[in-house]
């Protein structure tokens, strides 16, 4: 059961829609992996509304794709972390560090927004 | 293969759903045998699981640590183990309910559980949080090892 990833402007958009197995994780990974570069994307947005768990193999999975997308110049955000979602995350010790997130769907399209458009300014954009 | 195979324990196979008695019944609801030889179970254990804590009154919180404790057992079978099987079962002790997860396999076994039971630790090249989180997961942890001969972990949840 693949992940559909959208193209939306400069962005990746990976809807998780059921419960992945390992195999269908490493596909997300590698599909966005690659699609970053054909579609030159510069933010990648991972939605993980409607996953059951994610264990410490999903939690691994997902920095992997941000650190591998990092370098390939583009920035990852995860949404839709639900409350008890991120209470087994934490009871885990798995707190996503390093791992932009934002609340919803939304929320993650403008931090994508002004962390890109920050980047193609240079350092001006940061003062307020 | 199964040596240890107890009472309404379902053979291998595609399990069946739980077969549940009814929410009003006070009888709890039958337990369910997974066998898990590949990812793919780790991912159906999880979800019978999450079934059978459902069928006996946990709550939505309850059934995601559960699910995810059930899901890093399995991962543990899978990685270490290559299979085994993970038990499921309704638990009752002084009135109170609750859900009990055996997961059970014949492999290599744990050398140093003492070890393995430290964060951080992990001889797979995974995070090392399998079992010191399957413990923060759950209310009652227990495990047994023995090198050659394999390992049963037996976890416990208690409705609040």
């Amino acid at each position: 059961m693949g992940v559909p990833i959208l193209k939306q402007g400069y962005y990746l958009i990976a809807t998780i829609q059921t419960a992945l197995t390992d195999t269908d994780l490493q596909g997300l990974r590698d599909g966005l992996i690659a699609q970053i570069g054909r579609y030159r994307a510069r933010g990648v947005i991972i939605d993980i509304t409607a996953l059951d768990v994610m264990d410490s193999f999903a939690v691994r999975t997902v920095q992997d794709i941000a650190q591998m997308g990092r370098l390939r110049g583009a920035e990852t955000v995860i949404v839709g972390v639900q409350p008890e979602v991120a209470l087994s995350m934490v009871e885990l010790g798995l707190t996503l560090a390093g791992v932009n997130t934002a609340l919803d769907l939304e929320e993650g399209l403008i931090f994508l927004d002004e962390r890109t458009k920050r980047a193609s300014k240079g350092g001006e954009a940061r003062a307020p | 293969m199964r040596r240890e195979r107890r009472g309404a324990v379902q053979p291998d196979g595609p399990s069946p759903a739980p077969r549940l008695k009814g929410r009003t019944s006070a009888d709890l609801p039958a337990e369910n045998s997974i066998p898990v030889r590949s990812e793919a179970d780790i991912v159906f254990a999880r979800q019978k699981g999450r079934e059978l804590a459902a069928a006996l009154g946990f709550r939505s919180t309850d059934l995601t640590l559960i699910a995810t404790a059930i899901s890093e057992l399995a991962r543990n079978i899978v990685l270490y183990a290559r299979r085994g099987r993970i038990v499921v079962k309704g638990i009752e002790r002084n009135g109170g309910r609750g859900i009990m997860v055996v997961a059970r396999d014949d492999g290599p076994g744990i050398p140093n559980v003492a070890q393995a039971l430290q964060s951080g630790f992990s001889t797979s090249g995974g995070l090392g949080l399998g079992l010191p989180g399957v413990r923060r997961l759950t209310d009652e942890f227990d495990i047994v090892s023995a090198v050659g001969r394999g390992t049963i972990v037996t976890v416990k949840k208690w409705l609040r």
